[in-house]
């Protein structure tokens, strides 16, 4: 065997690009949840139901006339799709949307965000995420040869009496700034935020807009959970701030807009010499989208865009319904002395779970966070699913907040209630002797 | 402001050229009035832009064209398989996240057909991974498997985007052509072959992989067990990785078997096989395909996967195993829908076939697959006043597209740049129509002296 020959077999197989980022806390813990749990309020999905109208627009579209619809359909989004997605978006952002070239349709917002960093992310390129933070965003800028920068929402201690909210995790204007340099690409901004439900203000947002204009980087924006706000809050969409539109792609979910996590159908907003690279990528890595969920989703936005602002709109109830369950599992969680952050947003929910320590005893040394080993003892002994905040932080900073805990409110009331019932007897444990 | 909704109800081009001017205009205004913008595409996708299928299916989506190029089907998928589609969207469950490396059913259903087909042990956890369609299993093997430095050995003609995959993976494609062997008469798409002597010059010790489609699209040529034991004796010598895009497997005509070559001695181990449900199940539009393969190299794709769209959509995924058990359970049956679609297009390709020879083309009779490709010199189309740098088979498709309402694919689209010049009188038809579309195909070419050039 020649030299180069032994030398190419000794190499490993995988390439470079795929270093570091093999890990994946969901596998483990999703495999975790099925094997153990009977209240699953881990990963994030609802476990009710897509609304009747929209499951009735893909039976329509499965088994209608047109049988086309279970061939290709246009590779960056299905015509009715994109076209009902610009005219919703250019309403709520007051401006003209070309459905070609402003918009385009993913494999759910994951590949969204996996195309805007293959688009723009170069070897050497740094990318400021926001911690803590949905967990594929620093894999995904490293797996696109980014350096990854960190700057942490901070708590503020609540006023007396006051539960923690979300809103009390806040970013130092300061730090943030430091963060910028001539390397950094883009900054990603999560509102509202998974995991700790912070809805950014519009002075939360405009200190960002004012250091990407400052230092011209491009903002990629994670707004999945946009119609999920809280209280009376405002989503606001960073791209309506001045000078954003064109450094801004937008991201959204029909999985969270549409309680369908399983029909991954996504898509971006954006500037047509943001979105050129985006398609790019798009048409050489999947190229095609699944037809029959895109006309499904077309019909959805239709129905909601002709009960704009009524209430019996999707978009309206849902959160009404969510804010329901989030008061609810508040109230569950305060109740045995865990400490909810009240969230403004999203179907998440993190709790501080310092009262249960005893339970779960340190173990100095460990290379697992805490919390992390907390979580897999709870499912484990009491059957109860959560993520620990840790898996939303960076390596380096996973022991910074590491005992809180992550729950997922979107799910029956039935399931609240046996979460309750847990954690009740849980308490009675704890206290009884 | 928004524009008048009626401009959305209008489906013409017109409406959206008007559209898409404005909006440059209202672009190239506000671009101005900031600074300048130094945001543009990564090294990675430089030069990949362009497609040869934006192109054409744009011109082709007029209603009035006979539409023979882009490769899907217009015939109904099978009844059962909608069927289950619409009983898996009623199960408030498979509404939401599935596994992310496929659907346990779905994984379950592959692991038994395949197991069946391979005469081997397939583990539907480890060994197997669902991916958006054939295309997101070629993506997720070559972003896994290849880098910079690496070289990737390529058949031509080609699927059009194993080049820039490859590229935007850093690596260099390296190209072989298959060569026509004068021999019988009509051709086939067996005449088309490799020399060995030729494709042992292309491997070294950067070759990577090669990659490997059987039945072969544009040709639909089937490798014969012969022809991939030349090519598994150079993987195993070089230590070469072979993708092996396998998506049209079932659609092998009569007097020809499809060879899967990780079956073949030592090529398991080096071997990723791709298949696809749309061309199993002519359901182009549901995008689920897979990868199947040793764990050692399935867990990289799945690393890919996690880190690219994680999951994929779960209904699906399940109706897609509802109808694999289906017919696994009849694989011994010849009304087994893999048999029968073959049966089906056999005779299509026949009609075809038939039609253009009567035209008096020279058709390629392919072995498997739903293309065709056909030499159009006999028909002496002048088109010297048209695009000198835009090979032959362009113009005369774009030029058939217009005055003649039939549409096809030039097959200089899929060959490297070597290679272009070679296959330039060459255009692929596609197939898999229902009957009045080749009814319609057919009146186009009859009439095809009658009408002016």
């Amino acid at each position: 065997l020649s030299l180069s020959l032994q030398a190419k077999m000794s190499r490993p197989v995988q390439a470079r690009r795929l270093e570091g980022i093999d890990k994946n806390v969901w596998v483990e813990f999703v495999k975790l949840a099925a094997t153990y749990s009977t209240v699953n309020l881990g990963q994030g999905f609802p476990d009710f139901p897509p609304p009747d109208f929209l499951k009735e627009a893909f039976v329509r579209a499965l088994s209608g006339e047109n049988h086309m619809l279970h061939q290709y359909t246009r590779a960056f989004g299905h015509p009715p799709l994109v076209k009902i997605l610009a005219q919703y978006f250019g309403k709520l952002l007051g401006r003209d949307l070309d459905p070609m070239t402003n918009v385009m349709v993913t494999v759910g917002a994951y590949q969204a965000l996996f195309c805007c960093f293959q688009a723009f992310v170069d070897e050497g390129d740094e990318v400021i995420i926001i911690e803590p933070f949905f967990d594929c965003y620093e894999p995904m800028v490293k797996m696109a040869g980014g350096m990854p920068v960190f700057v942490p929402l901070r708590p503020k201690a609540p006023k007396d009496g006051k539960l923690m909210s979300s809103a009390d995790w806040q970013l130092d204007p300061a730090e943030l700034a430091s963060k910028f340099s001539e390397r950094t690409k883009a900054i990603v901004l999560n509102s509202p935020n998974n995991p700790l439900g912070k809805v950014f203000s519009r002075g939360e947002l405009e200190l960002i807009a004012d250091l990407c204009v400052k230092h011209d980087v491009l903002c990629i924006s994670d707004e999945v959970y946009e119609w999920l706000v809280y209280d009376g809050k405002e989503h606001i969409r960073i791209a309506s701030l001045q000078g954003m539109w064109d450094r801004t792609v937008i991201i959204g979910s029909a999985g969270k807009t549409f309680s369908a996590t399983g029909w991954k159908v996504g898509w971006t907003v954006g500037p047509n010499r943001l979105l050129q690279h985006l398609r790019t990528v798009h048409q050489n890595s999947v190229y095609h989208c699944a037809t029959v969920a895109q006309e499904a989703v077309a019909q959805g936005f239709q129905r909601e865009l002709e009960l704009y602002g009524k209430p019996e709109s999707y978009f309206i109830q849902l959160p009404k319904e969510l804010q329901q369950k989030r008061d609810w599992l508040v109230q569950s969680l305060d109740a045995v002395g865990m400490k909810p952050i009240v969230p403004e947003g999203t179907y998440f929910l993190v709790a501080d779970i310092s009262e249960f320590k005893s339970d779960v005893p340190d173990v100095p040394d460990s290379d697992e966070p805490y919390d992390s080993r907390f979580a897999k003892w709870m499912v484990k002994n009491k059957g109860l699913a959560a993520i620990p905040l840790s898996a939303f932080y960076c390596g380096a900073h996973k022991n910074n907040y590491n005992h809180f805990i992550r729950f997922c409110f979107a799910k029956e009331e039935a399931t609240l209630k046996a979460a309750n019932d847990i954690l009740q007897k849980w308490k009675l444990e704890k206290t009884s002797p | 402001m928004l524009f008048a909704s009626r401009s959305f109800c209008c489906r013409g081009v017109k409406a959206y050229q008007l559209r898409t001017d404005l909006l440059s205009r209202s672009i190239k205004l506000s671009a101005s009035a900031t600074m300048a913008f130094r945001h543009k595409n990564t090294r990675r996708i430089e030069g990949i832009d362009s497609n040869v299928w934006v192109e054409f299916t744009k011109v082709a989506a007029d209603p009035s064209i006979v539409n023979l190029g882009q490769g899907l089907p217009d015939i109904s998928p099978p009844s059962y398989v909608k069927e289950e589609l619409a009983k898996a969207a009623a199960v408030d469950r498979l509404n939401q996240y599935t596994r992310g490396f496929g659907h346990p059913s779905l994984v379950k259903a592959l692991s038994q057909v395949y197991e069946r087909v391979c005469g081997r042990e397939i583990d539907p956890l480890t060994d197997i991974l669902v991916t958006v369609g054939a295309y997101g299993s070629l993506f997720s093997t070559i972003q896994a498997l290849i880098e910079e430095g690496d070289e990737v050995i390529i058949i031509e003609p080609f699927y059009d985007c194993y080049e820039p995959m490859v590229k935007m993976a850093g690596a260099k494609p390296v190209f072989i052509p298959l060569r026509y062997k004068n021999g019988g008469n009509p051709a086939s798409s067996a005449d088309w072959v490799l020399d060995p002597a030729e494709l042992a010059t292309k491997f070294n010790s950067k070759t990577k992989a090669i990659i490997l489609n059987t039945p072969h699209n544009p040709i639909g040529k089937v490798f014969t067990r012969e022809e991939l034991q030349v090519i598994a004796d150079l993987c195993i010598k070089y230590d070469t990785l072979c993708i092996s895009d396998e998506v049209y497997e079932w659609l092998v005509y009569k007097g020809n078997k499809h060879i899967k070559i990780a079956t073949l001695p030592g090529m398991w181990e080096r071997t990723i096989t791709i298949g696809s449900a749309g061309k199993t199940y002519s359901v182009t539009g549901w995008k689920l395909g897979w990868s199947i393969g040793p764990q050692n190299l399935i867990k990289h794709l799945q690393v890919v996967h996690q880190n690219t769209l994680y999951t994929c959509p779960t209904p699906l995924q399940e109706a897609l195993a509802q109808a694999f058990w289906i017919d696994y359970k009849r694989m011994d049956d010849p009304d087994c829908y893999f048999y029968s679609l073959s049966r089906e297009l056999e005779s299509k390709r026949d009609r075809m076939a038939q039609l253009l020879q009567e035209a008096g083309l020279k058709p390629v009779i392919p072995d498997g697959g739903y293309f065709m490709i056909v030499d159009v010199s006999a028909l002496n189309v002048d088109l010297s006043d048209g695009d000198e740098k835009q090979p032959y088979d362009y113009e005369f498709v774009k030029w058939m597209i217009k005055s003649k309402k039939l549409s096809a694919i030039p097959l200089s689209a899929f060959c490297g740049p070597e290679t272009k010049r070679q296959f330039e009188k060459y255009i692929r038809f596609c197939f898999i129509k229902k009957d009045s579309t080749l009814d319609a195909a057919e009146v186009i070419l009859k009439n095809w002296n009658k009408q002016p050039a």
